[in-house]
C-alpha cells in the first residue's frame, strides 16, 4: 500500500538490529493516509449511529405539518414542544415515567443487593456443595428471559400480580448476572484484609459491609449501572403481564402510543415518545459509559 | 480457587486441644451455614422460581392442547411437535430464524471487526468513537425500532426522501415480507455492532506487539498484517463474539415486535412463541412447544460453546 509513496531508507547493514520507522511521521503521504484509513471510517460509523438520534430528536419538535410533507426540512422550524404536550394527553406518559421510575428503582435496588449478598456467600463463607451452585448459576445465565415468559406469566397472573408493581418486578429479581459479575470481583480480593477483621471479631455482616462493599465499589457501580439499564429498557415481561395503561412502562406504553398514532401524523408524537424513553439512558451512558461498557463485553477475551 | 478463600487459616493454634479445637471449628461451621443461606438463599429461590421451573413447565405445556386461560387441556404427547414441524409455519419461521441470525451475526461481526481497526489507530477521537458506536447496544429496542420505522416510512420517511432526491421511489418496507426482514436486520445490526466493534478492539489491543514489528521489519504491508495475523490471532474473540451474538441474536424480540407487530415475513422462534400465546390465538401448549425448540437450539449451541471454546477463550 504505502510502500509506493514511501521514501526509503536503506536498511543499512551496519545498524544494531534496532526498529527504525521508514516513515517520516508528518510526511503528506502519512496525513492523507490517517484521514482515509483512520478518519473518515471513524466519521461514517459515529454519524451512522448518531443521525438515526438526532433524527429523533429534531422530528419530536417539529409539527404535524413539518412532516407530512414530500418538501423535507432538516430543521424544525422552532422549538415546539407541541408533540410532547400531544404525547402526554394521547396515553398516561407521565404515569409510564413514574412506572419505568418506580420499577427501574425498586428492581435495581433489589438486584444489586442479592448479588452482593449472595457472591460474598460464594466466596467468603463456607458452604458444601458451592461449585454446584455456582454453575447453576452460570447454567441461568445462558438461560434467556423470553423461553420463561409463558410459564412465569400464568405463575404470577394466578398469584394476582398482573398489572401490580410486584408482579412486573418479581420474575426478574432474581440475578444470575451480577452474582456472576460481582464473585468474580470479589475472588481478586486479598484474603489477608478479611482476616485481619476476622481475628478483630468483626462477623460476616460487619466485612461485607464495612469492608467487601467500600472496597468494590467500582464493581458494584458497573453491575448496578447495567442492571438499571436493562431494567428501564426491559420490554416483553412488562408487555405482557400488564394490560392497563395506567400500569405500564415507558417502553410498553410507547407501542400503545404506536398503536393510537398509527397515522402518518402521529410520527412527531411518537419521536417525542421516543426520546423520553431514549434519551434518559442516553445521558446515564454518556456520564457514566466506562462502567457500562466494562460490565456488558465481560466475558471477552482478556488476554 | 474458591477453595483458597474458605480455607482454614493455616496457622491453627497448635495450643489449644483437640477437643477444644473441634468445637470452635463446628461452632463457626454451623454458623457459616446459616449465614450462607440467609446470604443466598433470597436469590437462589428467586433463580430456581422464574429461571429453571419454567424450563420443565415449558416442557409440560408443550404435551398438552390447551388455550391460555381455559380452565381445560387435554394431553396430546408429541402431538403439538408433530403439528409445527407438519405445518407450512415451520419452514417459514425456522427460515426466518435462520436468515435473521445468519446475517445479523455476520454483519454485525464483520462491520465491528472494520469500526474496531479505525477505533485502534491512534489518532484523536478514538475515546469518543467507541463510545458513540456502543451508545446504541444500551438504548432501548422499542424506542430506537420506532425511530427506525419513521426513517423507513416509505412517504414521509428520510430513507424515501433521500431516495427521491435520487430520482428513485422508496419501496414498500413495511407490507413487502422479504424488505421488512431486510429492515429488521439493519436496524439490529445498528444497535449491535458496537457491542463487536469493542469487543474486537479489547481483542486487538492485546495482540502482541513484536510479532506486528518483526512482520512490518519483513515488509508486511497493513493489509496483509491484518489478514495474515490480527484474523488469525483474534480467533478466541471471534469464536466467543460468535456464541454470544448467536445467543443474543436468536432471542432478538423487541426490534421485531415494534417494527412489524404482526410479524409478516419477520417471525422467528421467539416471536412466534410470543404470537402463539399471546397473540390472537391464545395457544399455549403450542406456544410452549416453540419455546422448548428454541431452548434446545440455544442449549446445542451452549454447549458447543462450553466443549469448543472453554479452552481458548479466558474469562474474566
Amino acid at each position: 500500500m504505502s510502500t509506493a509513496t514511501r521514501p526509503q531508507t536503506q536498511p543499512s547493514s551496519g545498524s544494531t538490529g534496532e526498529f527504525v520507522p521508514r516513515d517520516r511521521p508528518l510526511s503528506w503521504a502519512n496525513i492523507a493516509k490517517t484521514i482515509a484509513g483512520g478518519y473518515v471510517p471513524l466519521i461514517i460509523a459515529t454519524l451512522v449511529v448518531f443521525l438515526p438520534l438526532l433524527w429523533m430528536v429534531l422530528s419530536s419538535f417539529k409539527a404535524p405539518g413539518e412532516i407530512i410533507t414530500t418538501d423535507l426540512k432538516v430543521l424544525p422550524q422552532g422549538l415546539n414542544f407541541g408533540n410532547y404536550a400531544e404525547a402526554m394527553t394521547t396515553v398516561p406518559f407521565a404515569k409510564f415515567f413514574l412506572n419505568s421510575v418506580i420499577v427501574t428503582t425498586i428492581g435495581s435496588v433489589v438486584k444489586v443487593t442479592l448479588a452482593i449478598a449472595t457472591a460474598y456467600a460464594l466466596v467468603f463463607v463456607r458452604f458444601p456443595f458451592k461449585r454446584v451452585i455456582f454453575v447453576l448459576i452460570l447454567v441461568a445465565l445462558m438461560v434467556p428471559p423470553q423461553v420463561s415468559i409463558l410459564p412465569n406469566y400464568i405463575l404470577v397472573a394466578g398469584l394476582g400480580g398482573q398489572n401490580t408493581y410486584w408482579g412486573i418486578i418479581l420474575p426478574g429479581l432474581g440475578t444470575a448476572f451480577g452474582t456472576f459479575l460481582l464473585r468474580q470481583h470479589f475472588m481478586t480480593l486479598p484474603a489477608s484484609i478479611l482476616e485481619a477483621a476476622e481475628i478483630d471479631g468483626a462477623g460476616h455482616w460487619r466485612r461485607l459491609w464495612r469492608i467487601v462493599v467500600p472496597i468494590s465499589m467500582p464493581s458494584i457501580a458497573t453491575v448496578a449501572l447495567v442492571t438499571i439499564v436493562s431494567e428501564w429498557n426491559d420490554y416483553i415481561w412488562p408487555l405482557i403481564i400488564v394490560d392497563k395503561p395506567d400500569m405500564m412502562t415507558l417502553p410498553v406504553g410507547l407501542t400503545l402510543l404506536q398503536n393510537s398514532e398509527s397515522g402518518s401524523s402521529g410520527w412527531g408524537i411518537m419521536m417525542a415518545g421516543a426520546v423520553l424513553v431514549v434519551v434518559p439512558v442516553l445521558i446515564i451512558f454518556a456520564a457514566l459509559q466506562r462502567y457500562i461498557v466494562a460490565g456488558l463485553t465481560q466475558g471477552s477475551v482478556t488476554g | 480457587m474458591s477453595r483458597l478463600r474458605t480455607q482454614e487459616p493455616p496457622t491453627a493454634p497448635a495450643s489449644g486441644g483437640a477437643t477444644v479445637r473441634r468445637k470452635y471449628f463446628t461452632g463457626r461451621t454451623r454458623r457459616d451455614f446459616f449465614v450462607f443461606l440467609a446470604f443466598a438463599l433470597p436469590n437462589l429461590i428467586l433463580i430456581g422460581a422464574f429461571t429453571y421451573r419454567p424450563l420443565f413447565s415449558n416442557i409440560y405445556y408443550s404435551t398438552l392442547n390447551w388455550t391460555l386461560g381455559s380452565p381445560s387441556a387435554t394431553v396430546v404427547g408429541f402431538g403439538n411437535y408433530i403439528t409445527f414441524f407438519t405445518s407450512p409455519d415451520a419452514a417459514a419461521v425456522l427460515g426466518t430464524t435462520a436468515i435473521f441470525t445468519a446475517v445479523t451475526v455476520g454483519g454485525s461481526m464483520i462491520l465491528g471487526l472494520l469500526v474496531s481497526l479505525a477505533l485502534n489507530l491512534k489518532i484523536r477521537g478514538t475515546t469518543f468513537a467507541r463510545s458513540a458506536v456502543f451508545a446504541p447496544f444500551v438504548l432501548s429496542g422499542v424506542g430506537v425500532g420506532l425511530v427506525w420505522l419513521f426513517i423507513f416510512d416509505p412517504v414521509y420517511g428520510v430513507l424515501a426522501w433521500v431516495l427521491r432526491g435520487l430520482g428513485q421511489t422508496s419501496p414498500q418496507w413495511i407490507n413487502d415480507p422479504q424488505l421488512a426482514l431486510a429492515m429488521v436486520i439493519i436496524v439490529y445490526v445498528w444497535k449491535n455492532l458496537g457491542y463487536c466493534a469493542v469487543v474486537y478492539l479489547a481483542g486487538l489491543q492485546s495482540l502482541p506487539n513484536d510479532v506486528m514489528e518483526a512482520a512490518q521489519l519483513d515488509g508486511a504491508g497493513s493489509f496483509r498484517r491484518f489478514v495474515s495475523i490480527s484474523v488469525p490471532l483474534l480467533s478466541p474473540t471471534t469464536f466467543f463474539l460468535l456464541i454470544t451474538s448467536l445467543l443474543s441474536s436468536l432471542q432478538a424480540f423487541d426490534l421485531i415486535r415494534v417494527m412489524t407487530p404482526l410479524g409478516n415475513g419477520t417471525s422467528t422462534l421467539i416471536f412466534e412463541a410470543y404470537k402463539q400465546a399471546f397473540g390472537a390465538y391464545n395457544r399455549a401448549g403450542y406456544s410452549a412447544t416453540i419455546s422448548v425448540i428454541l431452548f434446545v437450539i440455544l442449549l446445542a449451541m451452549t454447549g458447543f460453546q462450553l466443549r469448543f471454546v472453554e479452552k481458548k477463550v479466558h474469562y474474566a
